[in-house]
């Protein structure tokens, strides 16, 4: 029980060690990319990557990387995306996790695993064949049409919905039901407002997928002039910019700043959303 | 008159049964609609295709197991299996570390809300820009090297880090490591506070050690989210796409399964055998998550039910019990 007080200390020691090697190695990488934005293509040329900038204020490359890889439009798609799939998905999953936990009919349970098991397949296979429905409803390169389907691959957030109904006791509804409220009054006007925290959750979750979200975007959306993203942009990085890291590096800072804010402002949300996230099962 | 009749509807609409229904009706057409649009029916699809040879356009063939055996036989695709085994290394050392610095930061530590801020924002880039922020890591003079340079490595004695097929797949699996530890060591916090702290208080005043404390209060509270984060990294490195696409777009031998079947389905257009690679996984993937289902039922229990462990120990112990009660 008294370890002696040296090993304390030593043992401290560790821990903090310990702790800023795993800050340092996280945050290494994003570092060296901010320090490469900065450098004009001379320096870059000819310094080492781990070697300052002359200057903080040389914004060429992020003007370079914006105009390049069109991040303008990128953000503006990016951002129309993440408002109708986050309004869709949280309408329809809470909707369903209502209906789902709230009433008893045939049929409650065939639903509950039919969703279960489309959890379990695995989205980029699926593709092949989703591809194929795409294309006959005449809907690649179709901004609408790829909201709509992702709107549609949709589970964990039913999961938090029904978790969060079933705390909210059954009898809020039937004292409304006696005051003469519809189903639809008792899910609209009662249960919604209440559903706020878990909404929260879905979006934080939601959110980081579908802004992050390259596979279908690339597949579904292949007009890269009109419907690129943000996560597509990136992409145009690979062709014959590919070494110029300076670009790359700065078209790479872009994208993770929003997500960089929205973390500074919410960072108590994120942090809870994953964790109800993750005690769904 | 008119308005009385539609008012006369509304209420009916309104009766308790009919409401009901509707209500059942109206909310579950979209999300089943689409349910059944983009999984179940691509899905069936899938499984038709699987046994075609065809393309997105065009004529098919019928031509049963071959696509099956096909996917068996080619060298790509077994390799491509077995390279999962390294994401699924990678995917358990992830989880030890994050266990780790959990364990840590959920106690008394200062500036810990920093450190996990760190730790965790890596979660939140997006997959491509992972992929360039590596490429660019691991490029021959760069950053990594250099680091190892600092630490008196010599250039020359150092691999190529994404083009040495001895070890550019340990390479890759680590930026998954490096993306994934947080979000693992924040859901591990969550769990670990959400243990009873008297607990903690009682562990103290039996002397407890901080590794007393992990293996024997912290470890037993936590283990049905610890198997749950195992198994879905173990589905999850079956499905390893963006970064090997990226950083090396699957050449030097490091095309994971998944990188493999999107050249297969959509450049070659080979339609038939990427949807019978697609059902292979799948069949993985479900074998997987049965095993897990069978662990927590043995071994944790679901909801009120006993571990059927317990269950058998405790028939054990009286089956033993009515034996001796006999002699």
């Amino acid at each position: 029980m008294h370890a002696g007080k040296g090993k304390r200390v030593i043992l401290t020691i560790l821990k903090y060690l310990s702790l800023c090697l795993g800050a340092f190695i996280s945050v290494l990488p994003v570092v060296v990319c901010v320090i490469t934005a900065f450098k004009t293509p001379d320096e870059y040329a000819t310094t080492n990557v781990m070697t300052l900038p002359n200057s903080w204020a040389y914004f060429t490359n992020f003007k370079e990387a914006w105009q390049q890889a069109n991040m303008g439009l990128a953000f503006k798609n990016s951002i129309i995306i993440l408002i109708f799939v986050l309004a869709g998905s949280i309408m329809t999953g809470s909707m369903t996790a209502y209906v789902l936990s709230r009433f008893k009919f045939v049929g409650n349970g065939i639903i509950r695993s039919l969703f279960l098991f489309a959890s379990l397949l695995p989205g980029i296979a699926m593709q092949v064949s989703v591809y194929q429905i795409m294309y006959s409803l005449n809907w690649i390169n179709f901004l609408p049409g790829y909201i709509i389907m992702m709107c549609g691959t949709d589970i964990i957030s039913i999961y938090i919905f029904i978790q969060f109904f079933e705390n909210i006791s059954v009898s809020l509804d039937e004292s409304a039901i006696m005051d003469g409220c519809t189903y639809f009054g008792v899910f609209f006007r009662i249960l919604l407002p209440l559903l706020k925290p878990a909404i929260v959750t879905v979006m934080i979750l939601k959110g980081v997928g579908v802004y992050n979200e390259y596979y279908t975007a690339n597949l579904y959306l292949q007009n890269k002039n009109k419907l690129v993203t943000v996560a597509t942009s990136l992409f145009k990085f690979t062709g014959p910019l590919g070494n110029q890291y300076n670009y790359i590096c700065a078209g790479v800072i872009i994208t993770m700043i929003p997500a960089l804010i929205v973390f500074i402002l919410c960072q108590k949300q994120i942090y809870s959303g994953l964790t109800q996230g993750a005690v769904k099962g | 008159m008119k308005e009385k009749k539609s008012m006369g509807f509304l209420d009916w609409l309104k009766t308790g049964k009919v409401n009901r229904k509707l209500v059942i009706i109206t909310f579950m057409l979209v999300p089943l609609t689409l349910l059944i649009v983009f999984t179940y029916l691509p899905f069936t699809q899938m499984i038709g295709y699987s046994f075609y040879d065809m393309k997105y356009i065009g004529d098919r063939e019928f031509v049963g197991l071959e696509n099956y055996i096909e996917v068996f036989q080619r060298d790509d695709c077994f390799r491509a299996l077995k390279l999962s085994l390294y994401y699924i290394v990678a995917s358990f050392v992830q989880l030890g570390l994050a266990l780790y610095f959990a364990s840590i930061l959920s106690f008394k530590t200062k500036g810990s809300g920093v450190f996990k801020g760190f730790m965790f924002f890596p979660y939140l880039v997006c997959g491509i820009a992972v992929g360039f922020i590596f490429k660019f890591f691991y490029t021959r003079g760069f950053v990594l090297d250099t680091v190892l340079q600092w630490c008196g490595f010599k250039l020359d004695n150092l691999p190529y880090w994404l083009r040495d097929t001895k070890i550019n797949n340990i390479s890759i699996a680590a930026t998954s490591i490096w993306r994934y530890m947080g979000q693992n060591m924040v859901l591990f916090i969550g769990a670990i506070m959400s243990v009873d702290s008297t607990l903690y208080e009682a562990a103290a005043i039996d002397g407890a050690n901080g590794w007393h404390k992990f293996r024997y209060v912290i470890l037993p509270s936590i283990k049905t989210i610890i198997v749950l984060n195992m198994i879905l990294s173990i589905t999850g490195s079956l499905s390893v796409f963006e970064p090997p696409y990226v950083i090396t777009g699957g050449n030097f031998g490091t095309g994971t399964y998944f990188v493999i079947m999107n050249e297969l389905a959509h450049e070659s257009q080979k339609v038939g055998l990427a949807s019978a690679m697609a059902i292979v996984l799948l069949v993985l993937i479900m074998i997987v998550t049965a095993i897990q289902k069978w662990v927590e039922r043995y071994f944790f229990g679901v909801g009120e039910q006993e571990p059927i462990r317990t269950i058998k120990k405790r028939q054990k112990r009286l089956a033993e019990q009515a034996k001796g009660g006999v002699q």
